[in-house]
């Protein structure tokens, strides 16, 4: 029996040995060819070749040889569909063998054949499967039909596989049942309006009751599936947890988190003051214990789903601390993120106890623990007050080891303890600043100068200090510049008389000698700011900063909910919603009722929020002004203080819709957001108004966008510059780019938007008009133009009529030339006007239009033709929006 | 659900590959449509094979992660010895499964054919392609009890079986007692129970139990005719105070002895909702060896050894380290194969050792004082000293100091664990539980036993 031979030939002139050998009498000698065969596949040649000598060798009555000539078939079939038929009769025969076995192999193989031609032959064998007599053949059935709806759903729905899969649910064999579930449950997912699975009391009742019969992965289905189910009331839910309970002392792991995940969920309608809801938290913590006493591989898995259920339900493993203790041989993964959830369950009661633990692992070898652990004392000491202390002085032993990382860390983190705990423990300042020299990184230095800046009145050489930075500015990364910026104007906001002269060199080096738009904006504010009126500039540079708050990192608690229904998946190892990582069709809806948690289902506001709050004293650079100095049409928030807008005129015709009510102020407590988008000269902008119609002031305004189809993202933080009063409206262009995250949104040209202020969060969402992401050298040469246009498929092109549109050519073109879509070729045909036109999406997606333009007729007809015949829809309507007004 | 598994050798070559779904591999059109570089995209599509190569076992660092997202394909990933097997998907699948899979998938192939090795996977590659035909259908995971799948998956070619033979398999494979077959027939009924435990501790310099655990598993190798009903009774003291309800002196003995389980897991073979119910354990074995249970004990740990370091760095070239082991556990019993790891720091020039007993050795390629003892008793104490001398160095970074580990073997259970009996009764064939022999056996091992110093 050794195989190993087969991977070692590599002889010339091979596929015409094998093709002799395959075609041999002698039985033995053919089993040898194909295993040869297989193993060249295996190890990546082609060996298509020998498909039709193959195929030949099928009509055996020998199993093993079968079974490789059906691996061999599910590999080419594909590449040979013509041949591939050849081997359908034998197929249609197997189906019928008095062996269920190979009537099994045959039907499961059939399926895998992704062949459109053999799916039709296939029909009446996978009916006739449904209904054997023998479980083995039903079951690979039910499977069966899940793979044809991959390749045909059409098909399936015609045959009325459907319903006898349905009909499945019922059967007498539990793992029959569980390989129905698990087909239907797939199939459900491309169809999430339908009701497919039709969960009601009854089958949940049969699938409660197969779960205690079937083998540990139908098990799983069969979980995963009553998970999507919603119980009618509470006492159905607490009916259904007890069912599931026992399966939390299963020996596989997935069985337990799948239970865990369908009590989880089912708890929420559990009332708290009930006894069963006491006992069934408690029964939750020694399993998910458990669950790290497994492969590494799979405690990571139990890891990171546990961190969610910790922030969902610290009371489950509020007492469990120590099991997270990092043990010196857990692969780096687990370390991290045990880490990650001590600091979660840090409290006062067990805090002496981690922080032991936290300054153990601060000496450890790998950087990024180390530098975890020095992040969780910092985190800890804003977690748990009474600790603070005790935290900041081991930060402070720890600075003394010199080790590089360690102090750098620990110093980003001390900037924090202040922030949280200010004037209480600026006695330390010394001893930081002995080892500015060692640091190198450029949120450690950040830090660094943010402490030096805000202090200033108590470190008598500050100047000196920032002076030292000042020699290597333009060196410095953007964070440390704009950091030394501020620092700097603190410094002589507060030590006037000194500091004039190191005041100018900063604002010099910031507005005139940076390329940097962001450094140059902030320079110029501060020092219009302190040349205009030195109070106000006291009052805005030198106010109360608002606290930081205590738990950071949390998830937010939509996407929490929307995770804890996906727990044991990848969504929930990754804390992303599936749509995040999963390609558009396959995506199911969350299987939360509420339809609210849709939209804010990504971390909307969880990053950004910790950057803005958490980072700066004043807030990160108003960019906006770069477009308004440039001449934006509308006039800017900061624009007044710069007086610039007066005198530019808009540059182009580039069509601006009106502005339109986003959200209005009832459904956000008094705040009312209008807008639209713009193009200039290459940057999209998005023209915000916003209106407090509320009784109260507004202030701390962040803007966040969900993932969306070209990327969109805001270039810049949403900077009001000032708390916005009752009846106040200020308007607002926030530049945006296209380097965000993407994600296929429905329509494709959905955004979605989180506004946060003081009050609270909103969310909204509103379509953007595609020409704003036409660039400008959409510009195609006519040659390219021509092979391209070839090039595209005929099924790509769609056509599009324009009616009540009296234009011209020449005045259509303009206009549309004006909104980057290029005019390539024009040629008149019969006394109509063809233009020939293209653009450029922002993520370098061609579009190719033909214009047909009839004198004297209102209505023009365009054909579009792109590789992503999705965006047609969307180029039309631009075509429409611009060419009309 | 998974879309296809690969198992690769340690340089990254394919030594097996199945494809279950269509969408691994080459990447449709339109998720290209969607990354921002790039008008016309072909050359981003990338075979899923080999951007794991690139990404994960060539990579230069060490793994951070076993699930990888690569162009929004994820990696599933376990190594066994040189080997990788990865499964890859392209959906929001059940991630806890997959791993249990892959594990479950090394299990099978080992008992196929012994270690999983390159040589043995090249030498079996037909049987690997019908094994994962079967057990992995449309990446969906199927019965993957090899007692079952042994019975028809054979490399022997299938003999031709009759038609009882045939259903039998068949509803063997998907019915309720999927792990065991009928008709089974020993002239000795027989079994076999051994209570494996783990003590695992980690003790601050100072002698205090910083965590302490057990975990424990039951393994039984079962040799019964017929299909026979088991139950297993153990010191469980939930179940000891419940029926120690009506004799109120029976309690307070009992009451010492039994032990506070925080959690057991069980085989797929014990009715679950007979234990919720009754906390009683009742199944019908797979035929040969299986692992009945696993537990965890937190509560009155038996910690067989105690280590008290003593490390003192004389000026900087020099530490002198002191190390005494004390037995806990009765006089007459005796633990064997102990081991003490002691690191020494990495710039150590030289060691030397005294002890009293047993045998220590310096292994400067493991950056450890090794320190064997053959035998051990009950209630006793032995101690080691040595000096270290060090090279100096300018290395900022203080040494770690990782902790002290210890290894060994005694013959009983630290948990306190005790099998209290175990039941066989099948009502089909004449012999009862009086007439089948029954063997037990306790082993604690050192788990992860660790002192810091």
């Amino acid at each position: 029996m050794t195989d190993s031979k087969y991977f070692t030939t590599t002889k010339k002139g091979e596929i015409f040995e094998l093709k002799a050998e395959l075609n041999s009498d002698k039985k033995e000698k053919k089993k040898e060819a194909v295993k040869k065969v297989i193993a060249s596949m295996t190890v990546g040649k082609d060996v298509s070749a020998l498909f039709p000598d193959v195929v030949n060798c099928m009509q055996t009555d020998n199993l093993e040889l079968k079974k490789l000539v059906y691996l061999y078939l599910m590999n080419y079939a594909k590449s040979q569909p013509d041949m591939a038929i050849m081997a359908v009769n034998t197929f249609v025969k197997d189906c019928e063998d008095p062996n269920p076995l190979i009537r099994a192999l045959a039907v499961r193989t059939m399926g895998c054949i992704r062949v459109d031609k053999i799916t039709e032959y296939l029909c009446e064998p996978l009916r006739k499967c449904l209904k054997d007599e023998d479980p083995y053949v039903r079951k690979t059935a039910a499977v069966c039909v899940a793979k044809l709806h991959d390749i045909n759903a059409q098909l399936v729905e015609d045959q009325g596989f459907l319903d006898t899969l349905k009909d499945l649910i019922s059967d007498s064999n539990p793992m029959v049942v569980a390989n129905a579930v698990a087909a239907l449950s797939e199939i459900a997912e491309s169809h999430p309006s339908s009701n497919l699975l039709d969960l009601n009391p009854q089958s949940i009742n049969k699938l409660l009751t197969a779960l205690n019969e079937c083998t540990e992965w139908g098990q799983i289905f069969i979980l995963d599936c009553l998970a999507n189910y919603t119980p009618k009331d509470d006492r159905e839910a607490q009916s259904i947890c007890e069912r599931v309970t026992p399966r939390l002392s299963h020996a596989n792991s997935a069985v337990v988190l799948s239970a865990v995940k369908v009590l989880m969920k089912f708890m929420e309608m559990l009332s708290k003051d009930l006894d069963y809801y006491g006992t069934l938290l408690k029964k939750l913590a020694p399993p998910l214990v458990t669950l790290l006493s497994a492969e590494p591989e799979l405690q990571y898995v139990a890891l990171r789903n546990i961190n969610l259920i910790v922030q969902k339900r610290p009371e489950i493993l509020k007492h469990e601390m120590k099991v997270f203790f990092v043990k010196y041989n857990d692969p780096i993964y687990v370390k991290l993120e045990k880490l990650d959830i001590m600091i979660r369950l840090a409290s006062q009661a067990n805090i002496a106890q981690v922080l032991a633990e936290l300054k153990e692992y601060a000496t450890e070898v790998d950087v990024d623990f180390v530098r975890k652990a020095v992040r969780a004392i910092g985190r800890c000491a804003i977690k748990v007050e009474q600790s603070a202390e005790r935290c900041v002085s081991t930060l402070l032993d720890l600075i003394q080891t010199k080790v590089n990382y360690v102090v750098q860390e620990a110093i980003v983190v001390i900037k924090d303890i202040f922030r949280k705990y200010p004037n209480k423990y600026e006695s330390v300042i010394a001893t930081l600043c002995e080892n500015l020299d060692s640091l190198d990184e450029p949120e450690a230095r950040a830090a660094m100068i943010w402490i030096v800046g805000e202090y200033a009145e108590r470190i008598d050489n500050a100047d000196e200090l920032l002076e030292s930075f000042l020699e290597g500015f333009h060196d410095e990364s953007t964070q440390v510049q704009l950091q030394l910026l501020t620092a700097i104007v603190k410094l002589f906001l507060k030590k006037p008389t000194e500091t004039q002269e190191l005041v100018q060199q900063v604002l010099s080096l910031a507005t005139q000698d940076s390329d940097n738009p962001d450094l140059r904006d902030r320079g110029y504010i501060y020092w219009r700011l302190l040349s205009t009126d030195p109070v106000a500039a006291k009052e805005v540079v030198l106010a109360e900063k608002p606290l930081i708050s205590e738990e950071t990192d949390l998830i937010e608690p939509t996407l929490l909910d929307e995770l804890i229904c996906y727990i044991g998946t990848l969504a929930s190892v990754y804390h992303k919603p599936p749509s995040a990582f999963v390609e558009g069709g396959r995506v199911s809806g969350p299987p939360l009722a509420a339809s609210s948690v849709q939209m804010g289902a990504v971390d909307l506001l969880g990053g950004g929020l910790d950057s803005l709050i958490g980072d700066t004293s004043f807030g990160p650079p108003p960019a906006a002004a770069v477009p308004a100095r440039l001449g934006a049409p509308t006039s800017s928030g900061l624009s007044d203080l710069f007086d610039l807008t007066s005198g530019v005129g808009t540059l182009s015709g580039f069509y601006v819709a009106p502005k339109a009510v986003w959200l209005p102020a009832m459904k956000a407590k008094g705040l009312e957001i209008s807008g639209t988008f713009t193009r200039q000269v290459g940057s999209i902008s998005m023209d915000l108004q916003l209106t407090n119609k509320a009784l109260q002031v507004m202030t701390d305004f962040a803007i966040q966008f969900n993932r969306n189809s070209f990327g969109l993202a805001p270039a810049a933080p949403l900077q009001v510059h000032a708390p916005l009063s009752p009846n106040q409206t200020v308007e607002i262009s926030l530049p945006l780019n296209t380097v965000g995250s993407v994600m296929k949104m429905e329509p494709l040209n959905n955004l979605q938007v989180a506004v946060k202020n003081n009050i609270d969060v909103f969310y909204f969402s509103t379509l953007y008009p595609l020409h704003i992401l036409f660039v400008e050298d959409g510009k195609m040469d006519r040659q390219m133009f021509l092979a391209t246009w070839k090039d595209i498929p005929n099924e790509n092109e769609t056509q599009f009529q324009i009616r009540d549109c009296p234009l011209n050519a020449e005045a259509a073109s303009s206009r549309l030339q004006s909104s980057n879509i290029f005019t390539v070729a024009k040629r008149n045909v019969e006394g109509q006007d063809m233009l020939y036109q293209s653009l450029k999406l922002t993520n370098g997606i061609w579009v190719l239009a033909e214009l047909r333009v009839q004198p004297g007729s209102p209505s023009l007809t365009l054909s579009l033709k792109c590789r992503a015949p999705e965006v047609s829809q969307h180029v039309y309507q631009a075509y429409e929006t611009i060419l009309k007004n | 659900m998974i879309g296809g598994l690969f198992i690769y050798n340690h340089k990254g070559e394919v030594l097996i590959s199945r494809v279950y779904r269509d969408d691994i591999g080459s990447q449709a059109a339109d998720s290209a449509l969607f990354s921002s570089s790039g008008p016309f995209l072909e050359e981003r599509e990338r075979n899923a094979v080999d951007a794991f190569r690139v990404n994960v076992i060539h990579a230069r660092q060490q793994v951070r992660s076993p699930v990888t997202n690569i162009a929004r394909t994820s990696f599933f990933h376990v190594k066994r010895s040189n080997i990788w097997l990865a499964a890859v998907t392209k959906q929001n699948v059940n991630a806890a499964m997959v791993f249990e899979f892959l594990y479950k998938m090394c299990d099978v192939m080992a008992a196929y054919f012994g270690k999983i090795s390159e040589e043995n996977i090249k030498n079996n590659f037909v049987l690997i392609y019908e094994l994962l035909d079967e057990i992995l259908d449309f990446g969906y995971p199927q019965n993957s009890e090899t007692g079952a799948l042994k019975t028809f998956i054979t490399q022997q070619g299938i003999k031709s079986q009759t038609k009882e033979e045939q259903s039998q398999i068949t509803s063997q494979v998907t019915g309720q007692i999927g792990w065991r077959r009928e008709g089974i027939k020993y002239r000795r009924n027989e079994l076999f129970l051994d209570v494996l435990e783990s003590v695992n501790l980690l003790m601050s310099p100072q002698g205090q139990v910083l965590s302490a655990h057990v975990s424990g598993r039951v393994v039984m190798k079962s040799y019964l005719s017929g299909m026979p009903e088991c139950k297993f009774g153990m010191n469980d003291k939930i179940v000891i105070e419940k029926q120690g309800k009506g004799t109120a002196d029976e309690t307070s003995k009992s009451g010492k002895q039994s032990i506070a389980i925080d959690d057991c897991t069980f085989h797929q073979c014990v009715r679950l909702s007979k234990f919720d119910s009754e906390r009683s354990i009742s199944f019908i074995p797979p035929d040969g060896e299986f692992e009945l249970m696993r537990y965890r004990t937190t509560k009155d740990i038996i910690l067989p050894f105690r280590v008290i370091p003593l490390v003192r760095e004389v000026g900087r070239t020099k530490l002198e380290v002191k190390v005494v082991i004390k037995s806990n556990f009765k006089p007459s019993l005796l633990a064997q194969k102990i081991e003490v790891r002691i690191p020494t720091p990495l710039n150590t020039s030289g060691v030397q050792v005294i002890c009293m007993k047993g045998k220590a050795k310096y292994k400067a390629s493991e950056n450890a004082i090794v320190w064997k003892i053959k035998r051990m008793a009950g209630m006793k104490e032995s101690q080691i000293s040595a000096e270290i001398e060090l090279l100096p160095t300018n290395d900022k970074k203080k040494w770690a100091r990782p902790p002290i580990s210890m290894n060994f073997e005694v013959p009983f259970a630290p948990s306190g664990l005790k099998v209290r009996y175990l039941k066989v009764f099948e009502p089909k064939l004449n012999y009862s539980d009086h007439d089948v022999i029954k063997w037990v056996r306790y082993i604690g091992r050192s788990g992860i036993y660790e002192t810091r110093c």
